[in-house]
């Protein structure tokens, strides 16, 4: 109740505003955009009222919204293994955690509307199949130790993400984020810990978390995206300091956190090519099946078309419910 | 040997964990597929809930019986004849929000006048529970009361579909007062009390929404599903046991 409650009360703090003057002349343009650059070069924080260039605004809404929606698709695939959770425990723990998801969703959208969009249109956008969400959720949960997995391995590369994301140069944004690495981290934890306890079962219970493993490995690390020379918006983003290290440099550092994590339960990561490298400091890592990741981007994931369906039938089931609420409160407001 | 009064203790334990339990088990099918966002946070909230009472009151039993069961044992090795809850909460609810929100409404109105009383328990474990538990079921009572409210009095779509399910369910209510030998045993001892005394007050209760959502509340029932307190359920629940117990029963060695 809580976590509604201030749920509710930030969502109404923060109203939309369209930070754009329209009435700027070009040589003004070029003027007031070297401006922001430099300022944003100094460590300034962008706050919704400040101006900013169209790009940099696009460009921001593109990936909050799809922030969102991805924390709002993701509780589709652990969502379906609340009902089969082997525990009161786990049971308790997951439906939390996906709580949680609803919740980062709800924060990121209002974060979004700030920058000049409603919620209800970007959630259409998702609906239309025209805004993206992170690929990952079109993978399957196909057993228990998948709950594991994405909260060790998903949640672990979010918060890889996000923990720079924090410290972004779009202060709504970078707020947002600092919340949410708490939680998520939790959720890691939580992850971990599934994982854990299988690795020290049955062998039944073993061969479940090293498949889980195995599935999910190289979805995990296709989420920190193409690499830079193939990431259309890099640029754009690193100049902006809404994005502080580029998609590569953030994979390494994932890889390098997680190995040592799989290698203290006894996971085995199944990638041959997997090395320590004592010159780089990092480790060497197989060759991304870029192929898969693109397929699944554009639409022919195992899972795209019945996560859309998912959310669309959600909404559509939905509609009397909204419909409802709004001529509830039509009335009240005549009366 | 166990006491006859403890054997009632730990049934009257099972017949509420069970009943939030199951309940639970149908409000937490909507993460992730509720109305609003805001709905898929509350809805989960009330599951969260439901399933922190069945865990205290399953615990409280196995501390009873002293076995070495556990919460887990009673949720997920037991079979469909062995659980207690009202057959209410087992129905399925096709993901109809407002069919949700009435079972919510009339099971959590019941629930908050047991626990009321509860809380004047001489078995200070079940006043406990019973302290603890109001303060959620009262907030449960709320937000479903405040949306039949927002349905029945909305639009003629939304008026008819929550009236569909206020007739639906109301058959399902007489069930919740049934009482037999393991109440008597404890309201003798102080521990329970007699659910027929709170009925006028939650039949004002469950009115007093009604009126304002304008909705009829049907006439007397002819028919009033029941079984409940001797394990005989409706169909639903087998396929709902099936898909909660099926990793503990498949595999009955693992420690999860």
């Amino acid at each position: 109740m809580r976590r509604l409650v201030v749920t509710i009360i930030l969502a109404k703090l923060i109203r939309p505003v369209i930070p754009m003057d329209i009435n700027v002349k070009m040589d003004d343009l070029s003027e007031k955009e070297n401006a922001f650059n430099d300022s944003i070069q100094a460590g300034k924080v962008i706050e919704p009222k400040d101006w900013m260039p169209e790009k940099y605004r696009k460009q921001l809404l593109r990936m909050m919204s799809q922030h969102a929606h991805s924390e709002v698709v993701g509780m589709l695939p652990e969502g379906n293994w609340i009902s089969r959770a082997p525990s009161l425990a786990r049971k308790a723990i997951l439906i939390a955690k996906v709580q949680d998801e609803a919740g980062h969703g709800l924060y990121i959208y209002s974060a979004a509307e700030t920058l000049g969009m409603d919620r209800s249109e970007m959630i259409d956008q998702l609906l239309s199949g025209k805004a993206k969400y992170s690929s990952i959720f079109n993978y399957p949960t196909l057993t228990w130790a998948d709950i594991g997995a994405i909260g060790w391995l998903v949640d672990g590369a979010a918060i890889v993400n996000q923990t720079v994301l924090a410290k972004c140069s779009y202060g709504p944004y970078s707020r947002a984020m600092l919340r949410i690495c708490r939680e998520e981290n939790f959720h890691n934890k939580q992850g971990y810990q599934i994982l854990a306890y299988l690795m020290r079962g049955t062998q039944e219970q073993k061969d479940m978390a090293q498949d889980a493993m195995n599935r999910w490995w190289w979805p995990a690390l296709m989420m920190f995206g193409p690499s830079d020379k193939e990431s259309p918006n890099s640029a754009d983003l690193l100049k902006w300091k809404v994005k502080l290290f580029t998609n590569d440099d953030l994979r390494q550092r994932f890889i390098d956190r997680t190995v040592e994590q799989a290698q203290a339960i006894g996971l085995k990561i199944p990638d041959d090519k997997l090395k320590w490298n004592e010159e780089t400091r990092h480790y060497d890592f197989g060759e991304i099946n870029w192929d898969e990741f693109f397929q699944v981007i554009n639409g022919n994931g195992p899972c795209n078309k019945l996560r859309l369906k998912q959310r669309n039938d959600a909404h559509a089931n939905g509609q009397w419910v909204r419909d409802a609420a709004k001529a509830y409160a039509a009335k009240k407001k005549v009366n | 040997m166990m006491t006859d009064l403890n054997k009632a203790l730990i049934d009257f334990c099972l017949r509420i964990a069970d009943n939030s339990l199951i309940h639970a088990q149908r409000i937490s099918e909507w993460t992730g597929h509720g109305p609003i966002l805001e709905e898929d946070i509350a809805m989960s909230n009330v599951a969260l809930d439901l399933i922190g009472q069945s865990r205290g009151f399953y615990t409280y039993a196995a501390q009873i019986e002293g076995d070495g069961k556990t919460e887990d044992f009673y949720a997920f090795r037991r079979g469909e004849r062995e659980f207690r809850n009202k057959l209410m909460v087992e129905q399925p609810d096709n993901k109809d929000f407002g069919f949700t929100m009435m079972k919510l409404f009339l099971n959590g109105c019941f629930d908050y006048l047991m626990f009321r009383d509860l809380m004047k328990s001489t078995d200070e474990t079940i006043s406990g529970l019973a302290a603890k538990s109001i303060k959620e079921v009262t907030y449960h009572v709320r937000h479903a009361g405040d949306w039949i409210v927002r349905l029945g009095d909305g639009t003629e779509e939304s008026h008819q579909r929550i009236q569909n399910s206020l007739n639906e369910l109301w058959p399902y209510t007489n069930e919740l007062f049934e009482q037999d030998s393991v109440d008597a045993l404890l309201i003798s001892n102080g521990i329970a009390f007699d659910k027929e005394k709170f009925r006028d007050e939650w039949t004002k209760m469950v009115h007093e929404i009604f009126a304002k959502a304008t909705l009829p509340v049907p006439e007397n029932n002819t028919y009033s599903p029941t079984g409940g307190l001797k394990g005989i359920h409706s169909e639903h629940l087998g396929y709902l046991l099936a898909e909660m117990q099926y990793l503990p029963r498949t595999y009955p060695d693992a420690v999860w």
